[in-house]
This record gives structure tokens, sequence and C-alpha cells, in this order.
């Protein structure tokens, strides 16, 4: 008791006087590892991204992010506490410490990158403000919209995305604003307004899931143009640059086993593949977990247990998902995306 | 007109049209042109309506649907229902363990029913709580370790509130047992803060731990809900108390605790439980949420249920007061014999009232991520295979919701009743 007193006393100290001075190494990794569990911050259902499943098991796009930070380090995708929190909780709950990091679909800006003591270590979505349009109004691209209703939620980035890019291309429009995202969708159902914006996943979630019948998903498309950057990325706080590390490397090790073409299935042959990067990859040559503090098999067990890039997209947003959002910018950039991945070398 | 002799004197049965459910109907509901109108009019209505829900809700409607995509267009999708209501029940808990907080809620409910029977009010109350609470966190934890402190801390109470509310009745051994209770606890705490004593917890494990940020749905309801009320109960009448109190500074602490905590939303409670409280602790401390909104549900609790019970004291004529003093009892014996027994009783209906109310608000715990009832009925309506049917899940939610609430305000009409026995004439 006395001993835990004395710590946490420290503890205060060291916040009160703000505990600033050189980063401590492997501070949360060391936690992480003691616990024998990352604490994964996820927003609280956002479908294809991170949402329980019928079985109340986390899956999504962003959760098998968590699951291979977990796979990294403990060979063990299952190895994850998710921890649901809202918008507002989601930057707090990771600066005290309650989660590891956060996949809560965050926008990777300068300022949380700065200013809120955060690292974002990557890009794991690249999102952007879209245009949901039923197929019978017969345009084609944002280019035509000239004139139209459309719905909008108020006060946020979206309207002034909307109104700067109209102005922009001298078109004037009609903006509808609600504040309920369920009586946005309900409006633009029923015809109220022409064109529905908001963040192109957030577009496809609704044509997928949201469309009255007798209607169907194939009465509805997204335009082609995309008007602003919302990259979503896996955020670690300052402190612990070996931890914030892995969770990059994890995600790139995923990018990077999809433009080497090993997947899930093909793992085990891949293993005696005669092509050096992928023997770096898997592990075969070792070297690459050490420098990072990890097993060899790193990479193995992420894209054995996860997948690799592809195939998550895939499962969760993507064809094989009911969302149905095609890879777009977050194709490889052999593919004319933008998802690349450093070499792990 | 002859007199018939008294003994052959027979009622004659009322005409036929003024008894019966002919005669009801005639004079409740056809009393007058403008209410046979309005009558017909209603039963048009209500057949209109009726007819169209249950053409929805039964006879279109689709069970057996493997996907949400075979269920659209047809009335209801209750297979979405049958799809998601483990889920929407137990939320995040292990699925293959799902039996564990299914018994915690039966058990839970047993307790409730059980200590609603007035013949229980007594020391069996506290063997049901003890009993009762041990079993539902055990299923729900699925071990429990108790730390030598809190056993220490609970004799120590234990004793010394049964000391206070004995003390005039108990006999001698009684009595010893209280103060070896309240010397044991005593001697115990301090030797343990000066390190005497090892942090020993007594470790109960007989299941795989499940932590709370895995619980979900009706038990979490259940638990806020219930625990919430039980301590926000007896900390509620404190506050009462001493808000009435003679002495300043605890009147001045209570008046503005109770000022305070109604002064703001729980919304705004539960964010500062979970998002300010946090930074404010030395990092790499956390307390766990669930118990932070627990414990933000009894301070927001207590403040209401304070001022309901200042209003049963109030009521209480002066003489009550005084006829215990001139007796000779001293504070918690007039309290806890002669006014809270009264207080109480008079203030049952908007007591219940709160209660009602407060069950419902714990849904609010979902603006906080965690997964109540509510949220894990909300959970169920995210998932794109299953999106599109909110009528259904917000049926069934409301459904549950109701059962519950009902049965809580029957519940308060019969003990109504029971308890003004004594003042019925």
């Amino acid at each position: 008791m006395q001993a835990r007193l004395i710590v946490a006393a420290a503890g205060l100290a060291a916040f009160v006087l703000g505990a600033s001075g050189p980063a401590q190494a492997g501070k949360d990794l060391d936690a992480v590892k003691a616990r024998g569990m990352v604490n994964c911050g996820v927003g609280t259902g956002t479908a294809g991204y991170m949402i329980a499943d019928s079985q109340g098991k986390w899956r999504g796009l962003s959760v098998d992010v968590c699951r291979a930070v977990a796979a990294a380090i403990f060979g063990d995708s299952e190895k994850v506490r998710y921890i649901p929190l809202t918008s507002q909780q989601r930057f707090t709950a990771l600066q005290s410490g309650e989660v590891d990091m956060t996949m809560g679909n965050a926008t990777y800006t300068l300022t949380r990158d700065t200013a809120l003591g955060f690292d974002f270590t990557g890009v794991y979505y690249y999102d952007g403000q879209g245009f949901l349009v039923p197929k019978k109004l017969g345009v084609k691209s944002a280019k035509e919209l000239n004139g139209a209703t459309i719905c909008v939620a108020p006060g946020t980035t979206t309207e002034l995305n909307l109104a700067d890019y109209f102005r922009t291309n001298k078109m004037t429009f009609k903006p509808v604003v609600i504040e309920k995202v369920d009586e946005i969708r309900a409006a633009f159902f029923s015809g109220r307004c022409d064109v529905y914006t908001t963040d192109a996943s957030s577009l496809a979630a609704t044509r997928a899931a949201n469309v009255p019948p007798p209607q169907t998903i194939d009465d509805y498309m997204i335009l082609p143009e995309i008007i602003s950057k919302e990259p979503l990325g896996p955020v670690v706080r300052h402190g612990d640059n070996q931890f914030a590390d892995i969770v990059r490397w994890a995600l790139y090790a995923m990018i990077e086993a999809e433009e080497y073409g090993i997947t899930s299935k093909n793992v085990d042959e891949m293993l005696k593949s005669e092509n050096p990067s992928i023997k770096r990859i898997l592990g075969v040559t070792p070297g690459m977990g050490k420098a990072l503090g990890v097993d060899e098999k790193w990479v193995y067990n992420i894209v054995k247990q996860v997948g690799n890039y592809g195939e998550s997209f895939d499962r969760n947003v993507g064809m094989g998902s009911p969302l149905k959002i095609a890879r777009g910018q977050n194709a490889l950039w052999t593919q004319g995306g933008l998802q690349y991945a450093p070499p792990i070398r | 007109m002859t007199d018939m002799p008294v003994g052959e004197r027979q009622p004659i049965a009322p005409p036929s049209d003024d008894t019966g459910i002919l005669g009801w109907a005639r004079k409740n509901l056809f009393s007058s042109w403008g209410n046979g109108l309005t009558t017909i009019v209603l039963i048009v209505a209500m057949v209109w309506i009726l007819s169209g829900f249950l053409e929805w809700a039964l006879f279109t409607a689709n069970f057996t649907a493997s996907t949400g995509s075979e269920c659209r267009g047809g009335g209801a999708c209750w297979a979405l229902i049958r799809e998601k209501f483990r889920y929407i029940f137990f939320g995040s808990f292990p699925y293959e363990q799902h039996w564990r907080p299914l018994f915690a809620v039966i058990a839970m409910l047993a307790m409730l029913v059980l200590s609603a029977d007035r013949r229980m009010w007594n020391w069996r109350l506290l063997v049901i709580w003890g009993v009762g609470s041990f079993i539902t966190f055990l299923l729900m934890f699925g071990q429990l370790h108790i730390p030598l402190s809190l056993m220490l801390f609970v004799a120590l109470a234990g004793g010394t509130i049964g000391l206070m509310m004995r003390s005039a009745v108990a006999d001698p051994t009684e009595r010893s047992a209280y103060y070896a209770l309240i010397v044991i606890g005593l001697v115990g705490l301090v030797l343990r803060i000066f390190g005497v004593l090892p942090s020993w917890s007594l470790a109960i494990a007989p299941l795989s731990y499940v932590e709370t940020s895995l619980w979900g749905g009706l038990p979490v309801t259940l638990i806020l809900a219930t625990y919430g009320l039980l301590f926000a109960f007896p900390y509620g009448i404190l506050l009462a108390l001493g808000r009435r109190s003679n002495l300043p500074l605890v009147k001045g602490l209570c008046v503005g605790f109770i000022e305070l905590i109604r002064g703001v939303p729980l919304i705004s409670l539960l964010i500062m439980a979970s998002v300010m409280l946090p930074l404010f602790l030395p990092s790499g401390t956390t307390i766990d949420k669930f118990l932070r909104a627990q414990v933000a549900v009894i301070l927001f609790a207590g403040a209401y249920i304070a001022e309901v019970i200042r209003g049963g004291l109030q009521s209480l004529p002066k003489g009550q007061f005084e006829a215990a003093d001139a007796m000779g009892l001293n504070y918690p014996q007039k309290t806890l014999l002669i006014i809270l027994p009264q207080a109480l009783r008079v203030v049952i209906p908007p007591l219940i009232n709160t209660f009602i109310g407060f069950f419902k608000d714990t849904s609010l715990v979902l603006i906080i991520g965690i997964f109540d009832f509510l949220n894990t009925a909300n959970q169920a309506l995210v998932d794109p295979n299953w999106a599109g049917f909110p009528g259904e899940v917000y049926l069934f939610a409301a459904f549950v919701y109701f059962i519950f609430c009902y049965s809580m305000s029957r519940y308060s009409k019969y003990l109504e009743v029971e308890l003004n026995k004594g003042t019925r004439r």
C-alpha cells in the first residue's frame, strides 16, 4: 500500500510538473507486454470499420489494424481489448493512458499530430467528402450539380468544403441543413434533396444499408469527385517511439504484403519463396523483427491471422462486403492509388 | 294496492339492457348521441391502425430470413431480432459464455422480486442482497478478489451500524458481537495501513475473467440501475436528513451538493466522469469506465432521491419529532424508528417515479461508450448486413423497457395499498 502510494504520488508529481523530458522509450510497450493485451480504442459502431457482429466480436478495417498490432507483438491477433469510445472521448482516453492506440476513424491533421501530443502512424483509409445521388438524376459528375438541392450536416467542415467547392466551380446550390444523420438520410431518400454529401465511406454505408425498398443499392451512386482530404490513421500518444514504430509497421506490413502478393492463403508457400524481399518480410532472412523489437515472424503472423491490406479491405468495406466501396484512392500505388508502404528492409 | 307480506318481496332484476355487456356499453359508450358518435369513430380508427400494425408486425412479417436483403420489401423483419437478440441482450460478452450474464440477470431479478415482498423486510433483505450480489458479480466477472482491507472495512461498518440501530433493543451477547466486529475492523485496518498485515485477498475464481469493457446489454442496464439506486437510496436519505440538520456546515454541504448535482444534466456528469476525470488522475492510473459511470449515476440519483425524501420529511407533523424526543430516543433511533418509516411511506409514488426515470436514464451511458441495452440495440442497426430496420429493433427494445417499467409501476401501486393499510378507514 505504501509503495503504491509513493508511486502514485510520484506519478502525480510528474504529471503536475509536466512530464516533458525525453521520451521514455518502451514505456507503453512494456505496459502492453506486461498486460498481455493491446488496449485499442474503437468507435462505437461504424459499418465496415468497427462494429460488433451478432456474436459480439469486433470486426472491420480499423479493427484489423489493432489485430495486426497484437499479432506483431504477441503473435496472436486475438490479444486485443477493444474499448469503445465516442468521438468526444477518443483523444482524452488516449492521453490518459486508458487505451494504447485509437482507431476511431480520426482524420490525420497537423493540430492533432502536434498540439494534442499524438502521433498518427500512417493512413489506413483515404477518405474524403463525396456526393451520393440517385441514378435517375442522370448526373455523372459533381461538375453537373449546378442548382442542386444538397443535404448536409450543419457546423462541420463538410458544410464549408461544400460551399468552397461550389464557389470554386462557379456553381450554385440550395443547402438543406439537418443535424441528425438519420434525419438527413430520411430527407435524402424521400427526395427532399437531390444530393447527400458527407465522407465517402459514410455515403457507402448509407447506400448499402439505408436505401428504402422497393429501391435498391443500384439506384444510387457515389460521384467520382472527392472534394476533401480525410486520411484516417491509427493514433498513438507521444512518449513511446518503439510502440509507435510497431503500430506504424504493422499497417505497412499489411500493405507491403499485398504489394508482394502475400495473402493469408499462400503465406505458408511464400515462406519458400526465393525473392529476397519476401524472405526479409516474412522473417526467413532474420533482422527485421529484431530491428522492430518483435518476433522475426511478425509479418507472417499478421498476414496469416489478419490478412494483407487488400484482403482486409475487400472483406470489410470492399466488394466482398455489403458496403461495396471501390478501392479508388485506397488502391496500391502500383495500381494508381495512394497506399504506399516504405520498404521493409 | 295490496300489501305483500314482507318475506315474499322479490327484488326485480334490472331491465336486461341495463346489465351485462350491453348495459355497460350503453352506460359508458353510448350514453348520448355525441358519445356514441365518438365511440364509433374511435373504434373505426383503432381497427384501422391495429389492422395496419398487425399486417406489418404479424401477417407479412419475416421471421426466418438469413440476411437483411431477404427481409426487404415485406412486413416487419423479426428475423433481425432472431439473429441479433443474443447480442442485444448480452453485448460483447464472450459468445459461448452467454449463460453467465443470463444467470446473472436471473439472479438480479430474483433478488428484486424477493425483496419486493414485505415479509422479507428484515435481516433477510441483507442476506438476499449479499448472496444475490455475490452471485451476480461472480458470474459477470468470473473471478472475484476480495481484499483483506475491504473485509475489515465491512466488519467495522457492520458493527457500527448494528450498534447504532440496535443499541436500545440488543441483548448483551448481540451487543458484544457488534463491539467485537468494530474492534476487529478498526485494529485490522490500522495494522493494514501501517503495513503489518500483508495485502492479502481472497480469490474466488471458478470461471474465466471477463472485464467490464466486454459487458453489455441487459446486465449492464440492470446493474447500473439496480446498484445505482441501491447506493443512491441510503445516500439520498443521508442528504435529505443533512439538509434538514441544524448544523450549518452539514446543512450547507448537503444543500450545495444537491443543488450542484441537480443543476447539471446527467450527461454532463457522465462526460465529466469519462473525459475529465482521467486527466486529473496520475498518468497510468485508470479507473474502470463502468465504475465511473456507476458512480456518476449514484451521485445523480442520490441528489434527486434526497429531494423526494425531503418532501416526505416535511410532510410529517412536528408532533412526531417532539413525541420521539419526549420518549428519550436518541437521534438515530428517532430517525430510524419514528421519522423515516412514516416519511418514506408518503413518498412512495414519487420515489418509484424517480426509480423508473433512472432505469431509463441509464441508457445515457451510451454517450460514453458503454454498451447498455439500448446501445447494443443501436449497434444491431449498424451491421450493414441487417441495417435498415430501425422500427423492429426499437420496438423490441421499447417492449423490454416497458416490461420493467410497468412492473415497477404496478409494484408501487401494491406497495401504496400495503403500507397505507393503517391509515385507511
